[in-house]
């Protein structure tokens, strides 16, 4: 390991200088972070829009909207989260996502109850998330590949299950479910709350528990994390059933809201998961991440999408914005762990 | 009574043999260093001691006791702790977290165990105090000198009532000064009762801070004396195979 050996201190440095180290001022550990200047750039930009279109952008229907759009993507990488932070990654979500969102839709149609329709769709998401958790840290396959095979999976399945057929036919529970993910509380959208209630959830179990600490470890040090006695891979494991779960619960929510399950649904979220995770300053690497930093990510792309909607802007270019947001994140991320180390 | 010892460890990986009929004994307080080329078997030896390995052959006495040591866990339990070559430190965690984790306080809220930073900070300060060393628990690891990182790894072993203490070399890879601090922090262990194998290829090191030095070579014990009675050269000689046994 290159921890191991010592990086020796800049040219030029007085030895007061490093052995004076301040501990750092939350105000320091603020400019350092990257949801922090993520959320600076997210409130520039809405107030730029709300002077530019104010009429359209800064409506009461727009920030609705917008809330809600992000929110499936916000709720996924949450559990994204829990996943890059053990230095893995889990590109299965959207197949997930689509899965779990039939699987819904099959119970539903079925007519059975809305309660065992969402407890079906979770059940699938964490079962996926079970396989690619146990050949992940038990088989010790390179979660890239295994995830990869999942989201090809999982995704057939989802086309075997819907004999590839819209499923909207949603029986007597159906509007019972459907008012899960389409309705509202105070105006906020309930996908909303669902994302606020898990990024509360997520920030102090990441924050202020074992197990989270555990996620910060294994991506940091694997090894120095078995050696000292962290269960290594049954944490691993959890974390991609937790992925699985969020994707599912996203889904169960998608689905309601839509009023119908496609088996093409969430196809090609999991880039913008990811990218929403990155850009709120997770680490690909592991070790580095939050579940502020997500959301934030998740809402971040969202605005910009619809300000180009908003712009004018051929939708076509949304991509293209949407990576070069990515790349500017990595890059800021680059130059603030060089500063700072 | 010795607080370790060891009878006849033989340990085998298939044909090869890292360890041949090795005794060994250590007593509480006391400081050993563990010297042999590459390949010679202090690793193997160490990690036997440490719950990595089971030995292929012989026994394992700690307090008299015979114990059967299957996972490094079940070392630590009986206070054994490592400090590995490595460190086995997380970068991005802070000097406190690096130091209890896998063994985090915590402290209870209705039905919910969080974690009790105050009490980490706290008895981490107190730990790096104790080894005289300018470490602060909030500090993040990425940021620390070689000696700091060595200060959060020895502390760690301070956490439980350890007895003995294993260093795989320590002052491998950190600056003279740093070194300086590290055979300080084993004179601290040692000043508590707590009995430190110390694997070095470092000549210096070994004289200035063991009481004892063990020789191995090619998987067998080839010396074992007081550092008073020896000398670098005649340690030289023996690691070499210059000078057969003494």
């Amino acid at each position: 390991m290159s921890s191991a050996v010592t990086r020796p201190p800049p040219g030029r440095v007085a030895i007061e200088d490093v052995t004076g180290l301040r501990e750092r001022s939350l105000g320091q550990k603020l400019l350092s972070s990257q949801p922090f200047w993520v959320t600076i750039a997210l409130i520039v930009m809405a107030l730029a829009m709300s002077w530019y279109q104010p009429e359209a952008f800064a409506s009461a229907d727009n920030f609705f909207n917008i809330t809600r759009n992000f929110a499936f993507i916000g709720i996924m990488a949450i559990g994204m989260t829990a996943v890059i932070l053990t230095g893995g990654i889990d590109l299965s979500v959207g197949s997930i996502m689509g899965l779990a969102g039939v699987v819904c839709g099959l119970v539903l149609q079925a007519e059975g109850h809305w309660a065992l329709a969402v407890l079906a769709g979770l059940l699938t998401g964490a079962a996926v998330g079970l396989v690619n958790g146990v050949l992940i840290s038990y088989v010790g396959l390179p979660a890239f590949v295994v995830t990869l095979g999942t989201l090809s999976g999982a995704r057939s399945l989802a086309i075997v299950l819907s004999e590839n057929k819209m499923i909207y036919e949603f029986g007597p529970w159906g509007d019972a479910f459907n008012a899960i993910g389409g309705g509202s509380i105070v105006g906020v959208a309930n996908p909303v709350w669902v994302l606020l209630a898990l990024a509360v959830t997520f920030s102090v179990i990441l924050n202020f528990t074992n197990w989270g600490n555990y996620l910060y470890a294994i991506g940091g040090n694997e090894n120095a994390a078995r050696l000292t006695g962290v269960p290594v891979r049954r944490i691993k494991l959890q974390a991609y059933v937790v992925s699985g779960l969020t994707a599912a619960l996203s889904a169960v929510l998608i689905v309601g809201w839509q009023g119908s399950a496609i088996n093409a649904l969430g196809q090609g979220y999991e880039l913008r998961v990811i990218a929403s995770t990155v850009i709120g300053g997770a680490d690909l690497m592991g070790g580095q991440g939050g579940a502020y930093g997500a959301v934030i990510g998740a809402a971040l792309i969202e605005v910009i999408r619809n300000s180009l909607l908003m712009a004018g802007v051929d939708a076509n270019w949304q991509g293209a914005f949407v990576g070069l947001f990515i790349v500017l994140a990595v890059l800021l991320q680059r130059i603030r762990t060089r500063r700072s180390a | 009574m010795p607080l370790l010892e060891l009878r006849g460890i033989s340990k085998h990986f298939g044909a090869i043999e890292a360890l041949k009929a090795v005794d060994l004994t250590v007593d509480a307080g006391e400081v050993v260093g563990l010297m042999g080329d590459n390949g010679a078997g202090k690793s193997t030896l160490v990690k036997v001691v440490a719950g990595n390995y089971l030995p292929s052959e012989g026994e394992l006495r700690l307090d008299g006791t015979v114990k059967h040591f299957r996972r490094p866990v079940d070392a630590r339990t009986e206070g054994i702790e490592v400090v590995y070559q490595d460190l086995a430190l997380c970068d991005n965690l802070t000097a406190a977290a690096n130091v209890f984790l896998g063994r985090e306080l915590k402290r209870r809220i209705g039905p919910l165990a969080i974690l009790d930073y105050k009490a980490m900070y706290a008895r981490a300060a107190e730990l790096f105090k104790e080894l005289k060393s300018e470490t602060r628990p909030r500090d993040l690891v990425r940021l620390m000198s070689g000696g700091q990182r060595q200060a959060v790894a020895i502390a760690r072993t301070r956490l439980a009532n350890a007895k003995m203490v294993l260093m795989d070399e320590p002052t491998a890879a950190i600056s003279v000064r740093q070194v300086v601090e590290v055979l300080d922090m084993i004179h601290r262990l040692k000043d508590r009762g707590i009995a430190v194998v110390l694997i070095s290829h470092r000549m210096p090191d070994v004289f200035a801070v063991c009481d004892r030095v063990v020789v191995m070579r090619r998987g067998r014990k080839v010396a074992d004396k007081a550092v008073a009675s020896s000398s670098p050269e005649e340690v030289t000689g023996l690691i070499t195979g210059a000078i057969q046994a003494a």
